[in-house]
């Protein structure tokens, strides 16, 4: 059987198809201003049996292309425990949220929790603070490894964050230091969230921000916690959600 | 059958409106108040009027704004907007308000609304053990019997006390009565039907009036239960509410727990099953009214057993499959007491447990809709 899942976020939308259990095939584009366009061109020309959407755009479409929809949160749970199984934790760092997922021994969502409402602690706040400091998000986390000393940033806020950025900038603090106090702040916000809702044992770090190097060492070294990023963490809810679709519906058939 | 009940709801709001005005002209007074911890038997031992007021709505919070900091319970800040822009007509009708230092926000804020109207401010203890509390409290209670002798030049005796303890103490069982329909699995209403006969039915001139329409009312749904009558299916998930207030404007939760498929059956706030306590009959009527207004579990008591004992009766009762904890944005208070209630839900019942902070605008629904089908992908 042929499933698919997509995932359609605030910043980008992915796409996974799986063959039974196997992933066959991974793609992503931009969410722009026309979430459900793109994301129709985004899945021209696959074929599947059966398709699963999640992300904030999954309700429209479901009206779209009437498909089954689930949240992230689900969706994030079944692709961690696909990556690795057994996995108890989840620690997911998106676009333009932020959570933490505690599962049971089956693999069931037990606790969960969200950031905010606003952008605080997630990839967009790190986007807009590279380019504030004239970093490519690419190397943003290479850069503040290169720090040589703590550097304090206490607003979490993107808004507040940027002129506090503005002011150290202007105090002639080096970017790299400024860097990685945004980098701590993201990993502090992260780490208490974790704390909070599931203390113990190894986190799936998926979404995104895995794919930032400094905020993984930062982290790893800041919860003291093994932590596990599936190759391709951003198409991690994606996975899930075809994975729960071909669930589905061979428990239909 | 349902859609005619609801349209009588609708007459009946604007008749009560009309009735009131009537009672007004033959010179009853009316006396307004906005928290459950007023004893209204007082006022109605003085033959006065007892409505609760607005505050349940966003529309005039920015006209609350002007005065009041942004970073507010909304609920506040809707009551003094709908205060200070004159469009509740129960806030008009009123003579004098009656309120209490519930909580720091509203204290101050009644300071700013006594410029408008008189209110008078009941001192709250935040303790409810009886050695300490008590006797303040019964000491304010009494100051209250005499404000409201002094407004309506009546004398309030101890039998007119006790004929109105019974009255309320009718109005607050058969409340209960409507509110435990929704014990049938499936049940007979939605959770939106419950909150909207609920506030619909809370504006009578005569008292008896509105307990004979909320009879009615469970009547009709205990034949929709014995026609097995229901939106819903015996799968479907059955949420109790518990927190902060909630009313018609303030309900976005409620809509949005229903849009996705649940169905919420109890309402544990003061909107809902804090009203239904009965104050002893048999006691002296003012110690009586002091301690069984002084036990109502809200979270600006400390320690607030009461509200842990509420739930895990109405868990049991209600078959519970899962718990939304609602706190209104910058209420410490129920902010903090979440962290109570989410152990007691998740360890001694083992249900999912969802805990939100909002305030009555609409900005934040996608953010409420997928913690909540996530929460609902839980149970």
């Amino acid at each position: 059987m042929i499933s698919a899942g997509i995932d359609i976020g605030s910043r980008s939308i992915e796409c996974v198809i799986f063959e039974d259990e196997s992933m066959k095939e991974t793609r992503k584009t931009d969410t722009g201003f026309d979430p459900i366009g793109q994301a129709k061109q985004l899945i021209k020309g696959l074929r599947f049996d059966t398709i699963f959407a999640t992300g904030y755009g999954r309700n429209l479409f479901e009206l779209e292309n009437d498909a089954a929809t689930i949240t992230e949160i689900k969706a994030h749970a079944r692709g961690a425990v696909y990556f690795f199984p057994g996995a108890m934790t989840v620690l997911d760092i998106g676009g333009q949220d932020s959570k933490v997922i505690k599962l049971n021994e089956s693999g069931k969502v037990i606790r969960f929790e969200m950031n905010d409402r606003c952008a605080a602690g997630t990839g967009k706040f790190l986007e807009i603070m590279a380019k504030n400091l004239g970093f490519s998000i690419d190397t943003f986390g290479e850069q503040a490894l290169k720090a040589k000393k703590d550097l304090n940033i206490s607003s979490m806020c993107t808004v507040f964050a940027e002129s506090e950025v503005t002011s150290l900038v202007a105090k002639g603090e080096n970017p790299n230091e400024i860097a990685r106090g945004l980098h701590m702040a993201v990993v502090r916000r992260a780490a208490s969230m974790l704390r909070r809702v599931s203390p113990e044992g190894p986190v799936v770090f998926t979404g995104g921000v895995a794919n930032n190097i400094g905020i993984v060492q930062l982290l790893g070294q800041e919860i003291d916690r093994e932590i596990l990023i599936p190759e391709k963490p951003e198409m991690n809810g994606a996975a899930g959600a075809a994975l729960l679709a071909m669930e589905k519906e061979r428990k239909e058939r | 059958m349902k859609q005619q009940l609801f349209k009588k709801l609708q007459q009946i709001a604007e008749q009560n409106l009309l009735d009131i005005e009537v009672h007004k002209k033959k010179g009853e007074h009316v006396v307004g108040f906005y928290c459950l911890y007023a004893p209204t038997e007082l006022a109605v031992a003085a033959n006065a009027i007892v409505l609760p007021l607005c505050g349940t709505r966003q529309a005039p919070i920015e006209a609350a704004e002007e005065r009041l900091p942004r970073n507010l319970c909304p609920l506040i800040k809707s009551s003094y907007g709908f205060a200070v822009t004159d469009t509740c007509p129960f806030f008009r009708f009123s003579d004098m308000i009656v309120a209490d230092t519930t909580c720091d926000g509203k204290k101050k804020m009644f300071e700013l609304m006594s410029d408008i109207k008189p209110v008078h401010v009941l001192q709250l203890p935040q303790n409810q053990d009886f050695n300490i509390s008590l006797e303040p409290w019964k000491n304010e209670i009494e100051k209250l019997r005499t404000v409201l002798e002094t407004l309506t030049d009546k004398k309030i005796t101890q039998e007119k006390i006790s004929l109105a303890i019974a009255l309320l103490n009718n109005e607050r069982k058969t409340k209960k009565r409507l509110m435990d329909v929704t014990k049938a699995k499936p049940s007979p209403l939605t959770g939106m039907e419950l909150v909207e006969i609920l506030f619909k039915t809370g504006f009578f001139a005569d008292k008896q009036k509105g307990i004979d329409l909320m009879n009615e009312i469970a009547d009709l749904c205990l034949q929709l239960i014995e026609k097995k009558e229901s939106p819903y299916t015996t799968e479907t998930p059955r949420i109790l509410l518990t927190g902060v207030p909630i009313g018609l404007g303030s309900d976005k939760v409620v809509k949005i727990i229903e849009q996705s498929g649940a169905n919420v059956v109890a309402f544990e706030n003061c909107s809902g099953y804090k009203q239904t306590f009965q104050v002893n009959e048999e006691k002296d009527p003012m110690l009586a009214l002091s301690e069984q207004y002084l036990s109502i579990p809200c979270s600006v008591m400390s320690p607030n057993q009461g509200r842990i004992d509420l739930l895990k009766e109405m868990i049991s009762e209600f078959s519970i499959d899962g718990v939304v904890d609602l706190t209104w944005q910058a209420c410490h208070t129920y902010n903090i007491e979440s962290y109570h209630i989410q152990k007691l839900v998740q360890e001694s019942f083992g249900l999912p447990f969802l805990h939100l902070e909002t305030d009555y605008s609409e900005s934040d629904t996608e953010q409420l809709r997928v913690r909540i089908e996530a929460f609902l992908e839980m149970t």
